[in-house]
């Protein structure tokens, strides 16, 4: 019985067990449901949930624990002498897993019985053949030993998914049971689902805190693997970066550090004005209808992929800037440079700052204005003395929300700035950034485990630290605002 | 049973200070105020009375084109203030407001400090020429707005952070701060206690000396206490206009009289 299928069956408990829970809270009400705590169709959830989700739970365990179990037990079999020059026990384990697959798979597709299995134990020599006719590939001769820990461990996985089989749909019908023991008109069904409900909404949130924990735990291991080939004060400190692929190289974070926050820097000083004065003029001056078409026409720009950007960077922004300002300026002929990646990041972030500053704006009480205009401000007045200073901690958490969108961005980066790690005041020269050489780091040939590839993850962990600390201070300056009108 | 209330109001004649005639007010296809005709005096006190929804801050805030603000409002009509036509294309909103102030139904302070909240208007009309001048103006408005006793030590605090009656008293304060020569008060003392309502009430005696006010309330005892002219609104007509002490003693529409002895509304 496969697992799917088993839970199948579990769920089919369940459904069923709604209906008899539910007319079963009927009857124990003589037919009249007022007399009931609560509605019947909770009675019915109840006997659902008691059927399905403890044993799903323990299927869920039972399927992450199986194969380890099996892998225990079969591992031992295997002999030092079974474990080829320069191989390691997990790739044995890996052939065994596939020669017990395969045993699976020929035995459905008919060209093997479980006899002649059971007979094989002599003559190993046709396995390999077989096992290719059904489209499993095993790599070398097959080793007796080998063979006999794949036939265990097909032993073991099938009785082991008869257990489960068994173990689960009791504990399914036991739930079941327990339930619909416990019905009467007293029973606060309603109650029960409500814990229900909330363990369901606890579960969901704490993925999305897990998921952050396990993505921090990923690079945090990785960085201190990379730390203890590479020392720690050479890669903050350094100001040079310069990889090689036969060792020796310098990791210093300073260049790209320097990138990052010159990009950055260059675009947030051309979107948040733009993308403010923008918001202004939708939430106080626009007309409804310029309005209407002005406001989804500018957040289109949050909606054209980055590699556009790219591509509008590197071949009309670079060159444009390169003709007309680096070159009779005398400052560079590089056509990627900060400037260029900038600029068209910031375009690309005007929206994130008009749209969230138009919102911030939006929500400052109109009694404000009121107040304002009454005593003989005028707008720009009222604007610049009320509306601003009020929505200021929602502005500013736009464009912190804002920087963290530019540090971490790449593809823009990457066509519009280029990729020489330089550490230099001139915006017109090629400079690159933190994600850049995460990217070309890990898409190298060399080898994993090398400082080289490593580093990455030491430059991940530090651009997630920054925009981590970047965003908590904009949640808490937002957070702040709120408080505001209260 | 208002007799003992009225004061002994002086009725002499004044000047018209607001002349609004024929006003209509359509907020979409609304008509919120109809045909409503009114002269304002200088140096006095007028209220509006009448029951909720019935116009009365609509009315209000065609006094000072607050009602601009607002996409969907229309005011036909005319509304003189000195003779000169507010609603006119020469007239600047903005300047008409700095003549004729307003304090708000809800009391809305600035998220700015108790200072900086009264400071706002003198500031932007440039009425004091340095800042001691202006802390004599901040001090002396809120005396006027009767909560300078509760604020003199906090003045750097945010205006938000005080109590509903006490911001109100801070917008009253904020309002008188700017010099109008009108002052629309739209039921300034509907979240305040006896006490500081009896200072507020001072405090509009006080302007009447030198300026025009008009005052909202769903208190008689308070219009009959503070005004020397009573409106009185329904459904969005102007029933009745005059003398407050006719108005309470004597009234000559029936609805006004059942509204002050209770009866609609
Ligand atoms: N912004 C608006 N949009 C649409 N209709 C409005 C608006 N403001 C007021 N009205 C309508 O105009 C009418 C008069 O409202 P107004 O606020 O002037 O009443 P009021 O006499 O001040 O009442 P209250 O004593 O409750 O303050 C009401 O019917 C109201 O629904
Ligand atoms: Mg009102």
């Amino acid at each position: 019985m496969s697992a799917g299928l088993i839970i199948l069956v579990v769920l089919l408990i369940a459904c069923a067990g709604f209906f008899v829970g539910r007319s079963r809270a009927i009857a124990t009400a003589g037919g009249d449901i007022r007399n009931l705590h609560s509605r019947p169709n909770y009675y019915g959830l109840t006997v659902a949930l008691f059927s399905a989700a403890p044993a799903l739970m323990i299927a869920v365990l039972w399927l992450l624990l199986q194969p380890l179990y099996i892998e225990g037990q079969v591992s031992e079999m295997i002999a030092p002498a079974d474990i080829p020059e320069g191989g390691s026990l997990s790739l044995v384990m890996t052939d065994v897993r596939r020669i017990a697959d395969g045993l699976d798979v020929a035995v459905d597709a008919g060209t093997l019985t479980e006899d002649r299995i059971e007979d094989m134990r002599a003559d190993l020599s046709d396995l390999r053949t077989r096992l290719g006719e059904v489209g499993i590939a095993v790599a070398s001769e097959v080793r007796q030993n080998v063979f006999m820990a794949a036939k265990t461990y097909r032993e073991l996985a099938a009785k082991l998914r008869l257990a489960m089989a068994v173990i689960v749909i009791g504990a399914s019908l036991a739930g079941a049971a327990f339930s619909l023991l416990r019905i009467n008109p007293d029973y606060r069904a309603r109650n029960v689902s409500e814990h229900a409900i909330k363990a369901l909404l606890i579960l969901s949130s704490s993925v999305a805190i897990l998921t952050t924990v396990g993505i921090i735990f990923s690079l945090l291991f990785e960085t201190l693997h990379f730390f203890r080939l590479y020392p720690a004060k050479d890669f903050f400190f350094s100001s040079i970066w310069n990889p090689q692929f036969q060792g020796g190289s310098d990791l210093g974070i300073l260049p790209l550090l320097w990138g990052t926050l010159y990009v950055s820097f260059v675009a947030l000083i051309f979107a948040v004005p733009i993308g403010l004065l923008a918001a202004v003029y939708l939430s106080e001056y626009a007309s409804k209808h310029v309005r209407s078409f002005a406001k989804p026409a500018i957040e289109i720009l949050a909606g054209i992929p980055t590699i556009v950007y790219g591509l509008f960077a590197l071949i009309t922004v670079g060159p444009l800037l390169r003709d007309y300002f680096a070159e009779p300026l005398g400052l560079g002929n590089s056509s990627s440079s900060v400037l260029t990646a900038g600029v068209v990041l910031g375009i690309m972030l005007i929206p994130f700052v008009s749209s969230l500053s138009d919102d911030v704006i939006n929500a400052v009480p109109q009694a404000m204005r009121d107040g304002s205009y009454g005593l003989g401000a005028t707008k720009s007045e009222t604007i610049k003395q009320v509306i601003l200073p009020a929505a200021l901690p929602g502005i500013v958490g736009a464009v912190l929300l804002a920087a963290s969108r530019a540090i971490g961005e790449t593809m823009i980066v990457v066509m519009g700035a280029g990729a020489a790690a330089k550490l230099s005041l001139n915006p017109f020269e090629a400079m690159t950034t933190i994600t850049v050489k995460i990217v070309s780091q890990l898409t190298g040939d060399t080898e994993f485990a090398s400082p080289e590839t490593l580093v990455a993850f030491a430059l991940g962990l530090s651009l997630f630290v920054v925009t981590l600390g970047l965003n908590v201070l904009a949640l808490y300056i937002v957070r702040k605002y709120r408080e505001q009108y209260e | 049973m208002y007799d003992t209330l009225i004061p002994e109001n002086a009725v002499d004649q004044k000047e018209i200070k607001i002349n609004a005639e024929d006003v209509q007010v359509y907020y979409g296809d609304t008509h919120a105020i109809k045909d409503v005709s009114v002269k304002i005096e200088d140096k006095t006190v007028t209220a509006f009375i009448g029951p909720s929804g019935c116009g009365k801050s609509t009315f209000l805030r065609c006094l000072n084109r607050m009602n601009d603000t607002i996409d969907i409002c229309r005011v036909e009509g005319k509304i003189l203030l000195d003779g000169e036509d507010i609603y006119d294309k020469k007239v600047d909103p903005v300047q008409l407001r700095a003549k004729v102030g307003m304090v708000f139904q809800k009391p809305n302070p600035f998220p700015k400090s108790i200072y900086d909240n009264i400071a706002y208007g003198p500031r932007i009309h440039g009425l004091a020429k340095n800042k001691a001048d202006l802390d004599v103006i901040v001090e002396k408005s809120l005396r006027r707005g009767a909560i300078w006793d509760e604020v003199k030590d906090r003045l750097d605090q945010p205006g938000t952070g005080l109590s509903g009656g006490q911001q109100q008293r801070l917008c009253i304060a904020r309002a008188v701060a700017t010099e109008p020569e009108v002052l629309l008060m739209d039921e300034p003392c509907s979240a305040l206690d006896p006490i500081a309502t009896a200072q507020v009430e001072e405090l509009i005696d006080e302007l009447r000396q030198d300026y025009s006010v008009v005052i909202v309330t769903h208190s008689m005892q308070q219009a009959a206490r503070v005004s020397q002219k009573t409106a009185f609104f329904h459904l969005g007509n102007l029933v009745e206009f005059g003398e407050t002490s006719q108005i309470f003693t004597n009234p000559v529409d029936p609805r006004t009289e059942s509204y002050i002895t209770g009866r609609i509304g």
